[in-house]
Order: structure tokens, then sequence, then C-alpha cells
């Protein structure tokens, strides 16, 4: 799989290292969150076949994260952002 | 009919025409007792023990392609109870026990071979971690072994001992583990709950769950609506999808792992080993070829085929192993798509629907529990209470923080 990294273009996807569903980006409040929401963000997933918005570190690259959207069933992908952009869309890290 | 060397030389003499169908191809009927989605190793066992253990009736398995066409049939095959941990340990020995009589009580040759497995070691540290899973698989009634590095070189003198990254120091032994032919073990399965009165139905894919006030009356299938009372769902990598028919999400992803196979050689591995620093295992089949494997790709997949850096990573593993192993041409490769829990251990266990049942996360590592996953997932839809050896086996397990996670790897399915 070659991932067109938005700064470095396409690199093979051997140089990233993958965490998993970028749901994980919406870590809740430690200190209001409920036991069942830590729960949930940290066990449970969506799991789809189909579009994945997945994170991916550029570990042997420029160390940046990545939200891939890839297709789970074709291993086809279909975007690539800066995690950083999307995390700051989502109004963290203010 | 029975299958028996008698049956065979009748046969011979009768022109093999009297063999007939190993199992019927039924109509589904318009409701059951039990339905089982999958007709895996663990729903086709599922059923089998529903009806012969549990003297359950009016059972259907509902398979959206074919009996074994899944993880059943793609996996290489090892059967071993080497675990650590008291969650697992009595479960995968009960297996074990199970295989040993299989193929006398269903009547079928699945080919158990228990001709041992060897898990390798390369440092102190890890000949201490061995000695004690070692030591918890005897408490459990398991056998295990530890071998010093004369040992393994009686058994395997063409290992490449000095490695200079890994040289070989002993490993640990299970002498009653081995490899049972996956295939067989759906079909023996499969006949033997067709010949209990199990419907099994094929081409029927389940598309929706009729729920209604809490409790489950049915599924929607590809062949049209089929009611029930109790509904078990053993779909292996399928797990999340199906389970989403339910409104649940499951503490899983679906990731896809490769196997492959050589060309037939002469006999060289009598067991089974593995290399687990080089992320490499390997054995050999009755037709001779080298059955081997390593990682899982390591993103989540529906693809049941893998990537070329694995493939990559697998080989250099073998090579580092047994080098002569680069003379030999890879014949066949696939994959196959897991159930990869957030702790690396299954999940048998009702849901918050009442009637609705859940067998899953087996990783990569179920087809070994496939005779005590449906005799427990049996035990569980005929007495609604867990078998004594899958008591763990819980989806709140996570939220109370009763975790069962024999690498310490945490919430990150791909590391398990
Ligand atoms: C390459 C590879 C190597 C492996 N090696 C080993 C090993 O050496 N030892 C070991 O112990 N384990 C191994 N495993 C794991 C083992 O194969 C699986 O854990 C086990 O087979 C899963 O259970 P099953 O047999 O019921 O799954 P499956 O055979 O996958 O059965 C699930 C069935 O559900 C059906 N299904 C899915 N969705 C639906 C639906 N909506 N409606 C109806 N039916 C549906 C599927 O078609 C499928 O037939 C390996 C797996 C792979 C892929």
């Amino acid at each position: 799989m070659i991932i067109h990294h938005p700064i470095l273009g396409p690199r093979d996807a051997q140089e990233f290292v993958y965490l998993g569903d970028a749901s994980l980006i919406g870590r809740p409040d430690g200190m209001t969150a409920s036991i069942e929401e830590f729960h949930n963000y940290t066990y449970l997933r969506d799991n789809p076949a189909g579009a994945h918005r997945e994170l991916w570190y550029h570990e042997q690259g420029d160390r940046s994260w990545l939200v891939v959207t890839r297709n789970t069933v074709t291993h086809e992908i279909l975007q690539v952002e800066l995690a950083r952009d999307v995390a700051r869309a989502e109004g963290r890290s203010k | 009919m029975r299958y028996s060397g008698f049956r065979i030389l009748k046969e011979a003499l009768t022109g093999h025409k009297g063999w007939g169908h190993a199992w019927r191809d039924p109509e589904p009927q318009a409701s059951y007792d039990y339905i089982i989605i999958g007709g895996g190793g663990h729903g086709l066992a599922t059923a089998y023990y529903l009806a012969k253990e549990f003297k359950q009736a009016r059972i259907a398995v509902l398979e959206k392609g074919y009996l074994g066409g899944g993880n059943v049939g793609r996996n290489t095959t090892i059967i071993r109870s080497n675990y650590l941990l008291d969650g697992n340990e009595p479960f995968y020995e009960f297996s074990m026990k199970l295989w040993e009589g299989l193929e006398q009580d269903f009547n079928y040759n699945a080919m158990v071979s228990q001709r041992g497995i060897i898990n390798l070691i390369h440092t102190d540290a890890a000949r201490d971690a061995a000695t004690r899973r070692g030591n918890a698989m005897i408490l459990n009634g398991a056998d295990a072994e530890l071998l010093n590095r004369d040992q393994v070189r009686a058994m395997y003198p063409f290992l490449n001992f000095d490695n200079a990254r890994f040289p070989i120091k002993g490993a640990l032994m299970q002498r009653r583990g081995g490899t049972v032919r996956h295939d067989a073990v759906a079909w023996g399965y499969a006949r033997g709950a067709d010949s209990q009165g199990v419907d099994l139905i094929q081409n029927c894919e389940v598309t929706g769950m009729r729920i209604e006030n809490g409790k489950i009356l049915g599924v929607e299938t590809s062949r049209g609506f089929i009611g029930a009372k109790k509904v078990g769902v053993a779909v292996a990598g399928s797990s999340s999808k199906v389970m989403a028919h339910a409104g649940m999400r499951l503490p899983m992803e679906s990731h896809v792992l490769q196997a492959f196979v050589s060309e037939g050689l002469k006999p060289l591995i009598d067991g089974v080993m593995t290399f687990g620093a080089g992320h490499f295992y390997v054995s050999q089949s009755d037709k001779g070829g080298l059955v081997f494997g390593g990682d899982i790709d390591g993103y989540n997949s529906y693809a049941q085929r893998g990537n070329l850096p694995v493939v990559e990573d697998v080989i250099e593993g073998g090579m580092a192993l047994m080098p002569m192993i680069g003379r030999a041409r890879l014949l066949r490769t696939w994959g196959g798509i897991m159930d990869m829990s957030m702790d690396g251990s299954p999940i048998i266990d009702k849901t918050h629907v009442d009637g609705l049942y859940f067998n899953g996360g087996w990783c990569y590592g179920g087809f070994k529990a496939t005779p005590a996953s449906g005799w427990c997932f049996a035990h569980l839809l005929a007495k609604d209470e867990p078998h004594v050896t899958a008591k763990a086996y819980r989806f709140d397990r996570f939220l109370k923080g009763l975790m069962i996670d024999e690498k310490g790897q945490g919430a990150q399915p791909n590391l398990h």
C-alpha cells in the first residue's frame, strides 16, 4: 500500500506504524467522563467493512501522525490528512 | 451411515455406489429453536454438541457461503494447549482432550496428529518465561517439557543454532500438541450435526436481526426471514458486521493473517515449530508441503488477502531459522480474516438482547479451540450459564478490568 503523505508525497506503508480507528483522537475528558465512556473509547470499535478512518504514524519518516481513509475491503486508500489538522478541526488542543 | 474399515471393503466390492452424500441440503424451515449463524468450525461444532450432548432439537446452521469456506479451511492446522493464564489454559486443555477423542466421537477421520510442538528459546529470560508457562500448563493438567539445546538439535539438526541475533538455547515442548486436517474438522462436525437432525443451510447470509422489546425473534437472511427462540453467532472475522445488526459495537478489529505452503518435500519436520522471536512458525503436511506463517498484516482488513511486506517478513524469518528453506519453491499463499480482540482472548457470552448469544474474538488461534468452543457455546445456549472452563470469556471483562492478556500488550489488537 502506498500512502500519499500530505507533505512528503507517496510513501510505502511499511514506513508507518498502524494504531487503529481515528476516533481515538476524540479521547474523553479524564476529569468528567464516566467509566463507561472510557471503556467504550478504549475497547469498542466500529470495525467497518468499507471506508475506515485510521491513524498511521510515520515512524521511519517525518514522525507525523496521519489520518488515512482506507477501504478495508479493497485496501484502496481514499484520503490522507495530517492528524494535527483533523484534531484541530475537531476542536482539540486549542 | 457409519464409516468403518468394513464399510470400505463392502463399498469396494459393490462399486462404491452406496456412499451417498455426507449431509443433506435442506430448505430452511419457517422457524427453529436454535439458529447458529456461521458454518465454520465453531458454528458446526456448536450445533453438533447442542444436539448430541445437550439433547436439543430444531437446530439450524446458517452459512453465507459454503461450509468450511472461512477460517476453518484457511488456517495452518495447529492445535496446542500451551497457554499461561488461568482464564485460558483450562479451556484450551479441555479442547485438547476433546481433540483426543474427536474422531471416534464423530466417526470421521480428521487426521488428528499429536506430533508435538516446540517453541524455541533464545535467551535466559525467555527460558524463565517458558519454564513459568510450562508449570502453568502442568498445573492445569496439560503436558509440558523444557528441552535443552542438544535435545532440540537431536530433533532438528538443520536449524541455525548459532544465529548471531537469536541463537537457539532450547525449547518448550508440548508433545500432545500437533496438527489436524482442518477441512475434515468442518466436514466431520457437519456430517455429525446433520446426522443428529441439524439443518445445515448454505448460501444463506444473515442480513438483519428481528429484535422486539429486547428479545430476538429471528433473523433476516438472503433466503427470507427465519424465526428462532435463540440465536448464536459464530462468524469469526465477520463478528462486528453481524453484531451491528443488534446495535452492538464489539471490543474487536478484523485483521488479515496470511499462510504459506511450499512445494512437496521429503519428510523433514515431524512436529510443529514456532520461532516467535523471528515471527515464523512451520510444520510439514502429510503431502510434504511446508506449511508456515508469521505475523498478521497489522491493519484493519476484510480483504482475505494480505500484502507483500508481510510475505517478505515471514520468508526472512524462515531463512534465519532454517536457511535451506531458500531452495524450496513457494506453492500457495492466502489470507483469512480474523476477529482480533482487545486482549487477544475470545468471548463466549450472552448479549443485552434476550436470546442472542455471541462467540468470537478468536484471533489467529481459534482452530485449536474448535471442539471446546462448540461445547461451551452449546452449554451456554442450552443452559443459559457458562461452561466452567469458559467463565472468564465475558463481554464485561474490559469494563471490570479482568482482561485475559497473555502477552500483556493492552488494548491494541494488532499486537496480540
Ligand atoms: C492464515 C490463518 C492461519 C491460522 N492458523 C491457526 C492455527 O494454526 N491454529 C489455530 O488454532 N488457529 C489458527 N487460525 C485461526 C482459526 O482459523 C480461526 O480462529 C477459526 O477458524 C475461527 O472460527 P471458525 O472456524 O468458526 O471461523 P470461520 O471458518 O471463518 O467461520 C465463520 C463463518 O461465518 C460465515 N459468515 C460470516 N458472516 C455471515 C453472515 N452474515 N451470515 C451467515 N454466515 C456468515 C462465514 O462465511 C464463515 O464460513 C488461523 C487463521 C488464519 C486465517
